[in-house]
């Protein structure tokens, strides 16, 4: 039987603080197949980062995985010791973070950079290493590869830096990359193309990713399939044609209705009313409730659990487990 | 880069002609230099020859660059106090107080540095909380205070280290070192730790916040996300972005630690630059208190220009405006 790529179940993290543990994922699940994109979407604050700090495990404490599991091709990672899970990184997941700008060391060349990864977890050569270098530079569509190995970070623009992060993110092949909004810092344009790039590359080598991002042209673009995700919660998965177009939760439904359109002229932008709860003060039952247009009784007191209905799973009362609206 | 180099070595030169025109009035403030050479019933007439024969009747710009000019070629004159050339004196002394500056140094940077970094990477470790408080008392004591209780715990109670002077010396060619007998690394303890305590209280203070601050960056989750060890995380990325700020603040010191080394020879009797220069204020012996500013005018300003340069080698961003702005 073949795993998917990676497998997320009811994924706890809390943060220790000193006004009491804040629940930052609660009961998070999804999956990631081989040469998939799943697209994370949400507010800020609603657990995106976090649960990819979580599967690369580089939570920072006070917070910890306090619950479920994560699986990276059937075995599972989160209970590994620090240096087992050391190897697992960026050999077998990489991450690409938010600024290419901030990203690098900016007092090494990037080539060093790129060939202390690849030695790290490869036994290749120095000079090897050197020719996989500019070889991944060449193959992230940096020009002159060769010569730009030996740049400084400083040297390269912004979209470039994103690709030779990109390309540091690679350089052990990983099974899965995290991306964790890999175009927010970057130009429209540069946007595309790294969008572009990180779909070919997740094509050519089978690599899954878990694109996490807030915009949503970026998911209905890149992504396969998508994940929305409210106050630590996963409130609906499913296909991006049917979540996008189609979307089933209250809250799935004004995040689509929010993204503006060019052909209606409208003088006000749509928008959901309030705000994400603080993770302190999570409302019992639905987390959506106080905001949602449709909360009836049951919504504050029971906590809705993922359902299949149709191709998406959705966690809402207004749906049944047959897929029909309940409500 | 060489433009840079030439523009630096200009600013100096402005620098210590200033420190030189403050030295030369030194002279005139201290009163008439002639009253320090000759007996108080010297006739009138034979005052006047020496002022004549000395210059001291030219216009002050004349007599100022003749100073400047004898400066440059390493003459300041006589010593009232010694009857010797000063710079004769200087040069006698001025191995002591480089190789107690160079020990100090070392001794600075090394510990100061390898603290930070330890209570940089265990901050909530109690090791770490203990190196915070002690360095508060070592900014705080003043070097006097330190020197005597060293002495009075290692050379009176102890009896283990010397607690004064340079011990046994080795002279080659005009170079007296103190670094080749055991007698005088003996003697070179105490006053290295006393002279060294400040500067290396500060470099751990600095190391530390640098180091945290450079632990929160973006770079070193980037380097932990792409599973380099932990090791070279710590001492690769991390360490050589926190010391861009830290060989400013230690080159500056290193000046001081020369400059300001008056008070630890003068609490060890080390006969070096620093205590010629007490004695020297003690006696009214201008002539050696002028060359002394002098010189630590010059130290601080080559000081300045190696830490400009070294920033270049260490950071590539600054060699790139720096070629720009040539």
């Amino acid at each position: 039987m073949t795993h998917p790529v990676l497998s997320v179940r009811d994924l706890r993290v809390a943060f220790a603080t000193r006004r009491g543990v804040l629940t930052a994922l609660d009961g998070v699940s999804f999956e990631i197949n081989r040469g998939e994109v799943l697209g994370v979407v949400g507010e800020s604050g609603a657990g995106k980062s976090v649960t990819g700090s979580a599967v690369i495990g580089l939570i920072d404490p006070p917070g910890r995985i306090a619950g479920g599991e994560i699986r990276l091709a059937g075995e599972r990672i989160d209970n590994l010791p620090p240096e087992a899970m050391r190897r697992v990184r960026g050999k077998r997941i990489g991450m690409i973070f938010q600024d290419p700008l901030t990203s690098l060391n900016p007092l090494y060349r990037v080539g060093r950079q790129i060939e202390e990864t690849i030695r790290t977890h490869t036994d290749l050569s120095g000079r090897a290493a050197r020719q996989r270098a500019i070889d991944l530079l060449a193959e992230v569509g940096i020009p002159a590869p060769e010569r730009r190995i030996d740049g400084f970070p400083h040297e390269f623009s912004g979209g470039m830096r994103q690709r030779v992060v990109i390309a540091l993110a690679l350089a052990a092949e990983p099974e899965l990359i995290i991306a964790d909004e890999p175009t927010t810092a970057l130009d429209v344009s540069v946007q595309a193309q790294i969008i572009t790039l990180l779909k070919r590359l997740g094509r050519d080598h089978g690599t899954a990713v878990m694109l996490i991002t807030h915009d949503m042209g970026v998911i209905a673009e890149a992504a396969d399939r998508v994940a929305v995700m409210y106050a630590g919660r996963v409130a609906e998965i499913g296909p991006v044609a049917a979540v996008v177009g189609d979307p089933l939760h209250p809250y799935a439904k004004g995040l689509m209705g929010a993204i503006p359109s060019l052909s209606q002229e409208t003088d006000r932008l749509a928008q959901i009313p309030g705000a994400m709860p603080r993770l302190s003060a999570i409302p019992p039952g639905c987390a959506f409730n106080p905001r949602c247009p449709k909360v009836f009784a049951r919504c504050t007191v029971d906590r809705p659990e993922p359902l299949t209905v149709g191709s998406h799973r959705v966690a809402c009362h207004l749906y049944d487990a047959s897929g029909q609206a309940a409500a | 880069m060489l433009a840079f180099i030439l523009r630096r070595l200009l600013q100096s030169v402005g620098v210590l002609l200033a420190v030189g025109l403050i030295a030369f009035a030194m002279f005139r403030f201290a009163g008439d230099p002639v009253n320090q050479l000759v007996a108080p019933d010297t006739p009138y007439a034979e005052r006047l020859q020496i002022r004549q024969s000395l210059g001291l009747d030219d216009p002050v710009l004349v007599q100022f660059a003749r100073y400047a000019g004898n400066a440059m070629r390493g003459q300041f004159g006589n010593s009232y106090q010694f009857r010797q050339p000063v710079s004769t004196l200087l040069a006698e002394r001025m191995p002591a107080t480089l190789e107690l500056a160079l020990c100090a140094t070392v001794f600075a940077l090394t510990a100061g540095i390898l603290m930070g970094v330890y209570s940089a990477l265990h901050r909530d470790s109690v090791g770490a909380k203990l190196l915070q408080a002690i360095s508060l008392v070592g900014v705080s004591l003043p070097t006097f205070l330190i020197g005597i209780l060293l002495i009075f715990l290692f050379s009176v109670t102890l009896g283990w280290l010397p607690s004064y002077g340079r011990g046994d010396t080795v002279r080659i060619g005009w170079w007296t070192t103190g670094f080749l007998t055991v007698s005088g690394w003996k003697a070179l303890v105490l006053p290295s730790i006393t002279l060294g305590l400040f500067q290396m209280t500060l470099i751990m203070r600095l190391v530390r916040a640098e180091m945290l601050e450079v632990l929160r960056t973006d770079y070193i989750r980037f380097a932990r996300a792409r599973g380099l060890t932990t090791r070279s995380i710590h001492f690769g990325h991390a360490l050589k972005n926190t010391l861009v700020p830290v060989i400013t603040v230690a080159g500056l010191q290193l000046g001081s630690i020369i400059a300001f080394s008056i008070i630890t020879e003068t609490v060890f009797q080390w006969p070096g630059m620093g205590l010629l220069f007490v004695q020297a204020v003690q006696n009214v012996d201008v002539p050696i208190m002028a060359a002394y500013l002098l010189l630590v005018a010059l130290i601080f300003v080559t000081i300045n220009l190696v830490v400009d340069l070294l920033y270049t080698i260490v950071d590539p961003r600054l060699r790139l405006s720096v070629r720009r702005a040539a």
